[in-house]
């Protein structure tokens, strides 16, 4: 098992943020990730990635207890992310940001000595223009992150965070800003990129289309717990998942709008 | 390593060393002040293109030029490159700790906090009888590894000392600007939760950025101790702090060699104007200050880059 959590559990005052989660991932699985707004997710993701420490429960990864630890040394131990809104840096070309994503990649931006180094080592170079091409953004390279449209964004976001070879990949709504029409073609390249690099995938969906299309496995979330866990088939089948999920998202998109 | 701006540089600083002996020894004086400025304008440029401005730059400066004249007043070390040394290590270990605290801060905060720390050393320095309170205290003409130079020639040999040490801080600089804490400055600016995401601690980058900044900061000010042969509390005042940060925006944060250019200009308009309108001679540099936001907001180094530019742009083949 790549990730294995037990009993995690986070509370922010008296609002359950998340509660009883426990699940372990196989390496190379891709998994979706749905529920509603305010259901867990991103405060699941968080949790993993570091960004919060949970109030209870463990997080292992490669055998290695996780939990609570700060986000940038998660990154370096091989969690890595992207996110519901693209975190590019905007005034740097896309080729730029590349750079800057493989140079501090493999650890070398913790220490001063790494901080030291020379950026254009041609390993880092290369690294970035590979990213760039399995991630099919090369048409790009040259533009400044902040005049890209919204696809190539997020596909720039998603190639940042797979610098430095990650084994877990967390994907907070990749497809989230994207048209309908763009939507597929963004998920075949950003999937067939992270199945040629054997990553473990977590992604949060709220299309179910895309969930089934592109999931091993669907992990449903309600009230901050899972409550199917299974293939996408069986997940999205279960009668709890149709009523709160599938069945209520206008519902629940109305509330949160 | 060396590009052709590396080779103008070192030809540019030789052939100011070259003529300095027929150079009038006013403008050797200035100069001298003008490129010892330029050190804490260069640590001013690192912080800036991360987005951060310190309006107490002067803390550093104060400790390099203090640190430098309590060594020669109580001991008998008088070489000036151990004193420089000295400085620039006591200002180093000062960037140092204070950077625990400075470097969570951004934006008007950092400017902020940097500020009344300076003021803080202000304070104490003024307080200090010890000290010499207001006035301060002489510092004792330094040797160079023996020699024992005095009047015109103890001058040319702070101004050569100070242009060798500019020439080698402005090749550190412009490696250091190529390395991987140099060019994560923008990504700084840009986005620190994508850093963080990549592995990168944030703090950690601005406390090096602090700790080499202090470094030149503290040259800088031991450098100015030792040509002026004095200090006083107001090298650590918000008005000299003030001065670099109007020298930074003159130079801008493109390129290494404006901030020596912009400091020269800086010290040359003041004089001038000084001599011009003693009473208002700050409505001039104002003016210049404003001139410069407002038809060369990149600074004097948007120049040079304008400059390097136009011939790659007369042949676009080669693009």
């Amino acid at each position: 098992m790549i990730l294995s959590v037990r009993d995690l559990a986070k509370t922010f005052g008296s609002i359950v943020a998340a509660r009883d989660i426990s699940l372990d991932v196989p390496a190379q699985q891709t998994i979706g990730i749905i529920g509603a707004n305010g259901a867990g997710k991103t405060t699941f993701i968080n949790m993993i990635t570091g960004h919060l420490r949970p109030t209870k429960g463990t997080i292992r990864f490669e055998d290695r207890d996780i939990t609570g630890r700060p986000s940038r040394e998660i990154t370096r131990l091989g969690i890595s992310r992207s996110f519901q809104v693209a975190q590019v840096f905007p005034s740097l070309t896309v080729f730029e940001n590349m750079c800057a994503a493989a140079a501090v990649a493999g650890g070398t931006g913790g220490t001063f000595a790494g901080l030291l180094a020379p950026l254009t080592s041609p390993a880092t170079l290369k690294e970035a223009d590979a990213t760039i091409e399995l991630f099919r953004i090369a048409p790009y390279r040259n533009a400044l992150a902040s005049t890209l449209p919204q696809g190539v964004r997020k596909l720039l976001d998603i190639a940042m965070a797979v610098t430095g070879a990650p084994r877990l990949l967390l994907l907070d709504e990749p497809t989230s800003g994207i048209s309908v029409e763009e939507k597929f073609g963004v998920m075949d390249v950003v999937m067939s990129a992270l199945k040629s690099r054997k990553l473990t995938v977590l992604f949060v969906e709220h299309d179910m289309e895309i969930v089934t299309r592109f999931a091993e496995r669907v992990l449903a979330f309600y009230d901050g717990t899972v409550i199917a866990d299974g293939p996408p088939a069986a997940a999205l089948a279960d009668p709890r998942v149709q009523a709160l999920i599938s069945g209520t998202k206008p519902t629940g998109a109305a509330l949160h709008a | 390593m060396l590009s052709r701006a590396h080779i103008a540089g070192v030809l540019a600083f030789a052939a100011v060393a070259a003529v300095a002996p027929a150079l009038p020894p006013w403008f050797v004086s200035l100069a001298t002040i003008a490129f010892a400025n330029a050190l804490v304008v260069l640590g001013l440029i690192i912080l800036w293109r991360a987005g951060l401005v310190p309006f107490g730059q002067a803390l550093f400066y104060a400790a390099g030029a203090y640190a430098v004249a309590l060594i020669s007043r109580y001991t008998s070390w008088r070489d000036v490159f151990l004193l420089v040394a000295i400085g620039a290590a006591a200002a180093g270990l000062l960037a140092f700790l204070i950077g625990f605290l400075l470097a969570r801060y951004r934006d008007i905060f950092f400017a902020m906090l940097s500020l009344a720390l300076s003021m803080i050393l202000y304070g104490i320095l003024v307080k200090t009888e010890s000290l010499g309170s207001t006035d301060g205290f002489n510092v004792e003409p330094g040797t160079f590894f023996g020699y024992r130079p005095r009047g015109a020639a103890l001058n040319l040999a702070l101004f050569w000392l100070v242009l060798a040490l500019s020439a080698v801080a402005a090749f550190l600089i412009s490696l250091y600007f190529r390395s991987v804490a140099g060019t994560l400055a923008v990504p700084v600016r840009d986005n620190e939760i994508r850093l963080e995401f990549l592995g990168v601690s944030v703090n950690r980058l601005i406390h090096l950025k602090l700790v080499i900044s202090g470094i030149l900061a503290g040259v800088g000010g031991a450098l100015a101790a030792l040509a002026v042969a004095h200090v006083d509390p107001n090298m650590s005042y918000w008005t000299t702090s003030g001065g670099f940060v109007f020298v930074t925006i003159l130079a801008g944060a493109g390129s290494v060699a404006a901030a020596f250019v912009g400091s020269l200009v800086f010290e040359l308009l003041r004089s001038i104007a000084v001599d011009l309108v003693p009473g208002t001679w700050q409505i001039i540099l104002g003016s210049a200050l404003l001139l410069t936001i407002l038809f060369l907001p990149e600074g004097l180094g948007s120049l040079f880059q304008r400059l390097r530019r136009a011939p790659q742009q007369a042949s676009p083949e080669k693009a």
